[in-house]
């Protein structure tokens, strides 16, 4: 049986520990070297992106080995982001009380969402996730309490103690990767437990997971708090990286934004994510460094990769192994 | 006062769910037959809008630009159906979004690049500049009236073509069995594209139709999609008649939440709490009603299947 286990199935999300270890090498390094050639700039955009890269791991988690495809994930980085924002605005800066009830209000939105929602399937699935998430949006552009439409600013990023300055930039960076790696980890953690294994069981075929007795609603339901609770952390520092909150950023396009990040790196590929959140930012941050039309370029480079690449860029690795 | 109120409101909702309708249209068709997810569908209404304003500013007549607009875009929407978009249909939906969402950034920067950033004008005909008195003491502007005219005659047409016409036929065979219409013997191909271009042409009027009140510039289109897929949700995918009262209810429901809202919580809860409490309650109205339909009739109100 031990045998059995060790040996990686269809179900299994291996880390590739040697290709992952030299990539967090790359990321710790990252701000010494940026430092040394002269190029602070970069450190913000990589706390960018790892932000980005956790927003989309955790909507990969429902999306790609949930099978729900939820066009509504923006609304809970931006229920994190308000967490943080309110909670700045009422004079309490601690960063451990902010990232905390950061993911419990995310996780308590998505509760209550997908209580609701988990009880349509397929295209209904996408519109009420949808719907819900526009409700968000309006509410908190007429709250005129927390700036309404034109957003609230934040005097300051928050602070973590242990003398730890997080508004140089690259302390920051490093409170970022800390929280991707932690969450990444969890995710493949999850995904290879029990509970990822039946949830992926579920996405293949759920008449028949429910039919051997699985709880399928209730195993849905917390993938989808967790992934809203994940999304929330990312929304938290998203708020302080920018130091800056508004409703734009639970808009329906960030939702799509985030979901061709995911479908871009590969759906249901432990490090979809993260790849879709990299190369589109890159995309983006190099498109726009040679015209202001990049979102043109960016479109073409999208529609490609639908037409050439249709699970995503990890995809083509893959395929290549299996010749 | 509350009467003649009342009444404006809801030719504002009629107008409003009109012009809603004939986006819906063509989305729960594309929808319904083709079983595809096209978030590129608000884009081609702005390119209607541009084309339209364009074409009237340089020939000065709003009708022409209206007439050329509407062929114009109904050339693009069958160019697009071609080139890009039929390589979708078989495709699983979360292909069909991220395509379309390309799409949609492509035509949004295509239209910043030729016309720029800035909303450009669209001036309604002089004719119909004016108000217009309905009763004593109650006007309204001419252009409105006219707006809801050309939506009641475009759904009266797309009535007559859906239910009286070979084409319909086919789409109505489509929309309840893509399959069977395909093993009797129609043209499957060549009737996607032409009802992409007839959608595309609906799409275009609408644009048109609201341009002089609504600002024609980028990024219009994104809002309007997200209102005319949860008219299509409501109404049921696949279904016109759906579409159409999906379209009244949402037009009305929006507008007239946004005024009697503010007003009756005024009444309720006094003026400070209703000062924020009620745009927000208004703003949401039509997502809790399609959160609403969706949870007790997942299929919508007026299903196209069975």
């Amino acid at each position: 049986m031990a045998e059995f286990n060790s040996k990686p199935g269809l179900l299994d999300h291996p880390l590739h520990w040697r290709t992952s270890l030299v990539l967090l090498i790359a990321l710790v390094l990252l701000p010494l070297l940026a430092q040394a050639w002269g190029q602070d700039f970069y450190v913000g955009v990589a706390s960018r992106m790892l932000i980005f890269a956790l927003a989309a791991t955790s909507l990969n988690l429902i999306l790609g080995f949930g099978g729900m495809v939820s066009f509504g994930h923006a609304a809970f980085v931006g229920v994190g982001a308000y967490t943080a924002g309110i909670l700045m605005q009422h004079g309490l800066p601690s960063a451990w009380l902010a990232l905390a009830l950061a993911g419990v209000a995310a996780g308590a939105f998505a509760l209550l969402i997908g209580a609701i929602s988990l009880r349509t399937r397929g295209v209904y699935f996408i519109m009420i996730t949808l719907a819900f998430a526009q409700m968000l949006y309006y509410l908190m552009v007429s709250l005129k309490t927390y700036g309404g439409d034109d957003g609230l600013s934040l005097n300051g990023r928050f602070k973590l103690g242990f003398g730890l300055d997080l508004s140089q930039d690259a302390t920051f960076y490093y409170l970022v990767l800390a929280l991707a790696v932690g969450v990444f980890l969890a995710v493949q953690r999850l995904l290879n437990s029990r509970f990822g294994h039946a949830l992926q069981a579920i996405r293949d075929n759920e008449t028949r997971m429910a039919a051997i007795g699985f709880p399928v609603y209730r195993l849905k339901l917390i993938a989808f708090v967790l992934a809203g609770a994940f999304a929330g952390l990312a929304g938290a520092l998203l708020a302080h990286q920018g130091g800056f909150v508004s409703p734009s950023m639970m808009q329906w396009s960030e939702s799509g934004m985030l979901m061709v990040m995911v479908i871009l790196g590969g759906v249901g590929h432990l490090y979809g994510g993260l790849v879709g959140a990299v190369v589109f930012l890159a995309l983006e941050e190099l498109l726009s460094s040679f015209t202001i039309h990049w979102q043109f370029g960016l479109g073409a480079v999208l529609l490609a990769v639908v037409l050439l690449a249709p699970n995503g860029l990890l995809s083509l690795r893959l395929k290549r192994k299996t010749p | 006062m509350t009467g003649i109120l009342v009444l404006e409101q809801s030719l504002n909702g009629l107008q409003f769910g009109l012009m809603l309708f004939l986006l819906a249209a063509g989305l729960t068709l594309v929808f319904g037959i083709m079983d595809m997810i096209n978030l590129a569908h608000g884009s081609i209404y702005m390119i209607g809008a541009y084309l339209i304003a364009s074409i009237a500013l340089a020939s000065g007549s709003f009708w022409t630009g209206l007439a050329l607009g509407m062929v114009a875009t109904a050339l693009i929407g069958a160019l697009l159906e071609l080139t890009v978009l039929r390589r979708l249909y078989q495709r699983d939906h979360l292909s069909q979004v991220l395509g379309t969402f390309a799409i949609l950034l492509m035509s949004n920067e295509a239209v910043r690049w030729i016309w720029g950033s800035q909303p450009i004008e669209l001036n309604p005909p002089a004719a119909l500049a004016g108000p217009v008195e309905l009763l004593p003491g109650f006007s309204y502007p001419a252009y409105r009236l006219f707006i809801i005219a050309v939506g009641l005659a475009a759904a009266g047409l797309l009535y007559l073509l859906v239910t009286r016409t070979r084409l319909g036929m086919q789409v109505r065979a489509g929309a309840s069995n893509r399959e069977m219409a395909l093993a009797m013997g129609v043209d499957v191909r060549r009737l996607f594209t032409l009802v992409f271009a007839i959608g595309a042409g609906l799409c275009a009027l609408a644009g048109g139709m609201l341009g002089p009140l609504l600002a024609v510039q980028v990024g219009m289109g994104e809002r309007i999609l997200i209102l005319a897929f949860v008219v299509i949700v409501i109404g049921g995918i696949g279904s016109i008649r759906g579409a159409l009262l999906g379209a009244l209810l949402v037009g009305v429901v929006d507008t007239a939440g946004r005024t009697l809202i503010p007003y009756v919580f005024e009444r309720l809860l006094g003026p400070d709490l209703a000062a924020s409490a009620g745009p927000a309650v208004a703003a949401i109205l039509i997502y809790v009603l399609m959160a609403a339909v969706l949870f007790f009739k997942p299929q919508g109100l007026f299903p196209a299947h069975g």
